[in-house]
């Protein structure tokens, strides 16, 4: 094992390949056989959970995956951790495909690229000790640390902040952010080049949220590991990627660095997404900078049959008869810094700042607001 | 513990104008491991027309709280101690069959998740116009005519097929909906909202709280709103009550608890929460250690075991005494007023970005 | 819900199918020769010779399974006995009789055993356990609990014979249990199954009482129970609207799984009380070697069973608007 991981000497390395893909999906599919039919049961129609999604991820970087339930974030993050087999498209990895290798194939690359689950209750074995978890990895993989496993697991405890002494414990005897700590030393054992963290703070309340999210970073930063970071957060996700993608229903709808995606979003859903996050207003002085307000009408539709074209056009406040005939392509839309994506027909300016008048597309809303207004 | 006697202090003669009123409310669990003091001297009054927010993480006692107010714990293991005015009307003491008569219809509860929350077993319509047929004594056909109405009102598109629908053919921002609808059906005084959005996606969620606050300017309803989100509590509240383990430490208006907060609690979690607009590449300033465990709940403040200004107290007051909460704008702790204020300004508002 | 039906319905019939074979090849597969019992004390190599060559024994195994089928569907004239019309499984080789009017005679009685039993421990268990749960915690709680817990460790062959001698042969309280047919005197049917009911619920319904109080204080604690209080709800209606609908679950699971299984033959009920029932006949068929009776009790136990869990499919979609909408 090398010296290299014990904190908190940073690692030349990851800078200097930096920006080189890590890894590289492209038109990557996964559809859910629906089963129906009658009198024999056949597959009549397929749940299309992720559709023909394509993103990089480079060398040391953090890429943030954000969407509403049903959008395909966390399918996307088993399918590229090969818990789930693609119905099409290809993963690669430092430029080689692993869409479809077998088991003996992955088995070098299986300790790169490493998963930290939502759940800290049920992602840990519960008559496992806290050892047993962390060194789990490495046995199964067949590596033994220069000094033992059980030194390199008292190293990785302290790394992520808790109590070497703590090895012969289990899991239950651990608080539900220490747990996740524990999740990370795990991911962490094979010093990993790429972490697929799906939803790994949801679960928390928010002070000790805010402990494992510095952690994530500062494992991000000193080790050089790549992140695929899934979450519903907007907040969180902007606080720890560095680009980010936005999902809707199977597609990425808009992807680009956080700067560009928080502050020039193009697409009307991730104008919707952004204003629809509920914020604290710090600043002393009332409407400074206020933002937009959108509401849609109703839920993301059912994945079995997304509307044609764009996805997004039936709730869409800007959709013509182009946008259910055609799918816009995801392309850098003029205006746009370079890398930021946009899949939109008719997209929206620039800006989140408040409209002349809002976009209220719920019936409901918009009836009990006259309703108040014209009193 | 046992040494401090007064730790909540003398409480204050209820609100006249208060159209709640919760007085030195204590509740406690019995369980295997021991006695769980999940409410311990709480006190608050809310006015008709107005939204309080409690805010807290789990285990501050805030959804207990509210269960306690409509009577809804289990009697077999919980014991209640204190006073809670509805209306004038004592709730604690209350028979089972008076509350059933305040229960849906002068205060009405929605909870977390509209699926689990909600029957299978009966179609929404008839879950919505169950309550208003025994708190009016309306037929069951002016009651289901309601519920359609109601469905309506709360944006359920073609109210008078989907009343026949079951929970499970809803959406999930539908279903809450319904649960809206349910908890409105009486015209409730009262309306406790238990984390209404948290199992919700963050568009519908907005949907969901904007059809909140509309509601309640056409019903005139009080609402108590429960949730971990500051940000949600910022977009909803008008006053704010921040509970740790199961009691207030700060409260006041959404106002001066957001933008001059005093408790180093609430400095805590508005420094942990990252926002849209904060600095980025800086890391979020979390509150060390873990919540405390209600069975053995520390000494004096609830909250020195995690606390970075102890030292400015000085001595060994906040290890020994649990500091009061006096009524209106005011935080249990021992920093002075001048404390509270300088370190807000100079400590923690910087690092809010 | 039909489509689901008719598909649970295709599927009881091939595990049907595949049954009768497997019970072919067992009874193929036993060391002891039907024909040798058939064939006396005056045996002699002909005569056994003969009686397999009746019994249609001397043809291939796949032969005589697919005679059996062709039988079952469409009868047969073959037999030495008489005519045998579908669903024809044959004559007994130790009576001589019709196996199918053999089951049809037997019949009655196993069926008013079971379904007495039946309501009896339905509704003594449901309604012990729905009180304990409703009274959860209390003295009455405790003593049901503790008493269901002795009951359902108890079995029928140390209860049955002590009710027999306690409550028949020693204080003559009740008449000997024996089978008269309703039709001819109902009386003299309830008087000879009474301690046999008796005996047969208090078991049944010791477990069923237990499975009513868990599973009724389990839904208790369901949120949407919880919100039906807390729209104002009465105890009582939440109790018996809310709660009660979820309970019956695994309670409808159960009793479709009790209920075809002691149709298709409550043996150790039967021969406690001496009651010649489909259990007993099972027991007859086997120790005779009794191909034809054994495939009819075997089929017609299974279809006991399969019809049963067919029913508890349907219950479900009864209960549940979530199974009836899916």
């Amino acid at each position: 094992m090398k010296e290299d991981l014990v904190l908190p000497a940073p690692r030349e390395a990851a800078a200097d390949s930096a920006g080189e893909p890590l890894l590289q999906v492209a038109g990557l599919t996964k559809h859910f056989p629906v089963k129906g039919g009658f009198p024999i049961r056949r597959t009549v129609g397929a749940v299309q959970a992720v559709d023909g999604i394509d993103l990089t991820v480079h060398v040391g970087e953090s890429f943030g995956l954000v969407g509403e339930s049903g959008c395909g974030k966390s399918t996307t993050g088993r399918l590229i951790t090969r818990l789930m087999e693609p119905t099409a498209g290809t993963i690669s990895y430092r430029g080689k495909d692993i869409t479809h290798a077998s088991r003996k194939q992955l088995a070098p690359i299986r300790s790169e690229i490493q998963m930290i689950f939502q759940d800290p209750y049920s992602s840990l074995n519960p008559r496992q000790t806290v050892g047993k978890i962390i060194s789990g990895p490495m046995e199964i993989n067949d590596i033994v640390p220069e000094g033992g496993r059980e030194k390199r697991v008292r190293e990785l405890l302290e790394i992520v902040g808790l109590n070497p002494e703590h090895y012969n414990r289990f899991p239950h005897e651990f608080s539900g952010g220490q747990r996740q700590r524990i999740g990370v030393a795990r991911a962490l054992a094979l010093e990993p080049k790429l972490i697929v963290a799906d939803e790994p703070v949801s679960a928390l309340d928010v002070s000790i949220q805010a402990q494992v999210v510095n952690l994530l970073q500062k494992v991000q930063a000193e080790l050089g590991i790549a992140f695929l970071f899934i979450a519903h957060d907007l907040a969180v996700v902007r606080h720890f990627s560095q680009r980010v993608a936005v999902m809707y229903l199977g597609k990425i709808i808009e992807v680009g660095d956080r700067e560009s995606i928080y502050t020039r979003p193009r697409h009307p859903y991730t104008h919707a997404l952004l204003s629809a996050v509920p914020e604290v207003n710090l600043s002393d002085e009332t409407d400074g900078g206020r933002r937009e307000r959108i509401r849609l009408a109703g839920d993301v539709p059912s994945p079995i049959s997304p509307p044609s074209g764009c996805r997004f056009r039936t709730r869409c406040w800007k959709a013509q008869d182009k946008c259910a005939a055609e799918e816009p392509p995801l392309i850098q839309i003029s205006g746009n810094h370079e890398g930021h994506l946009t899949a939109c027909h008719f997209p929206e300016e620039p800006t989140i700042e408040g409209r002349d008048e809002d976009i209220v597309l719920d019936p409901a809303l918009a009836a009990l607001e006259e309703g108040i207004e014209g009193q | 513990m046992t040494t401090l006697t007064k730790e909540a202090g003398a409480p204050v003669p209820a609100d006249a104008d208060a159209f709640l009123s919760v007085r030195d409310l204590h509740v406690s669990f019995k369980t295997e491991d021991g006695i769980v003091k999940a409410v311990d001297g709480l006190s608050f009054d809310l006015e008709r027309g107005r939204t309080l927010g409690i805010v807290g993480e789990s285990g501050s006692g805030k959804s207990v709280t509210n269960l306690t107010i409509l009577g809804l714990h289990d009697p077999k293991f919980t014991t209640v101690e204190g006073e809670i005015l509805l209306d004038g009307q004592e709730l604690t003491t209350a028979r089972e069959s008076d509350l059933e008569k305040v229960r849906g219809n002068k205060a009405a509860m929605i909870f977390q998740d509209p699926l689990t929350a909600l029957s299978p077993y009966y179609t929404v319509g008839r879950q919505i116009a169950e309550p208003f047929m025994k708190h009016t004594g309306a037929s069951k056909r002016a009651a289901w005519e309601r519920a359609v109405e109601m469905l309506g009102k709360v944006g359920i598109p073609n109210p008078k097929e989907r009343a026949k629908d079951y929970p499970h053919q809803f959406s999930g921002g539908m279903r809450q909906r319904a649960m809206i609808a349910m908890a409105l059906v009486c015209d409730p005084d009262l309306l406790i909202a238990d984390e209404p959005t948290t199992a919700l996606d963050v568009t519908v969620q907005a949907q969901i709280l904007d059809l909140l606050r509309d509601l309640q300017q056409e019903f005139g309803t009080a609402i108590v709103f429960i949730t971990h989100d500051l940000g949600v509590i910022a977009d909803m509240a008008d006053d704010i009550m921040v509970m740790y383990a199961g009691g207030a430490v700060e409260r006041g208006t959404m106002n001066e608890v957001l933008r001059s907060p005093q408790h180093p609690y609430t400095w805590g979690l508005l420094n942990s929460m990252p926002r849209l607009d904060s600095d980025l590449d800086e890391p979020l300033n979390p509150i060390p250690g873990t919540p405390p465990s209600l069975l053995t709940p520390p000494s004096g403040c609830r909250f020195h075991p995690r606390c970075t200004f102890q030292d400015r107290v000085g001595g060994t007051r906040c290890v020994t005494e649990r500091p009061l909460l006096a009524p209106d704008r005011a935080s249990a702790c021992h920093l002075t007023a001048e404390q509270k204020r300088t370190i807000f300004i100079e400590e923690i508002k910087p690092r809010l970005g | 819900m039909l489509r689901f039906l008719f598909r649970r319905f295709l599927g009881a019939v091939v595990i049907l199918f595949l049954l009768s074979i497997v019970t072919f090849l067992l009874f193929f597969g036993m060391p002891r020769d039907p024909a040798l019992l058939m064939c006396g004390k005056t045996c002699n190599p002909a005569s056994l010779a003969n009686i397999h060559h009746v019994l249609g024994l001397d043809k291939s195994v796949p032969e005589q399974y697919g005679i059996f089928l062709h039988n079952l569907f469409f009868g047969s004239n073959q037999f030495a006995q008489g005519p045998c019309p579908a669903p024809c499984f044959g004559y007994s080789y130790h009576t001589n009789d019709q196996v199918w009017s053999t089951l049809l005679d037997r019949l009655p009685i196993t069926v008013s055993l079971t379904l007495g039993g039946a309501v009896v421990f339905l509704i003594v268990g449901l309604g012990t356990g729905m009180i304990a749960a409703w009274k959860r915690g209390s003295l009455i709680d405790k003593m049901v609990t503790a008493a269901s817990m002795v009951l359902s460790s108890m079995q029928i062959y140390f209860l049955g014979p002590l009710a027999l001698a306690i409550l028949v042969f020693q204080t003559h309280l009740f008449s000997k249990p024996a089978y008269t047919d309703f039709t001819s005197d109902p009386v003299a049917w309830f008087d000879g199954l009474l301690i046999p009911w008796v005996v047969l619920s208090t078991i049944f319904a010791s477990q069923y009482t237990r499975m009513a109080r868990s599973s009724m204080i389990e839904q208790l604690q369901e949120e949407h129970v919880r919100t039906a209080r807390a729209k104002g709800m009465s105890r009582k209606y939440v109790f018996f609207r809310y709660a009660w609908r979820g309970s019956l679950i695994p309670i409808v699971t159960i009793f479709g799984i009790d209920l075809g299984s002691l149709l298709g033959g409550a043996i150790i009920t039967e021969y406690t009380f001496g009651l010649p029932g489909l259990g007993h006949l099972a027991v007859d068929a086997v120790s005779f070697s009794d191909l034809p009776l054994l495939l009819g009790v075997m089929l017609f136990s299974a279809t006991m069973i399969l019809l049963f869990n067919i029913i508890v499919d349907a219950c479900y979609a009864f209960i549940d608007p979530r199974v009836r909408l899916s």
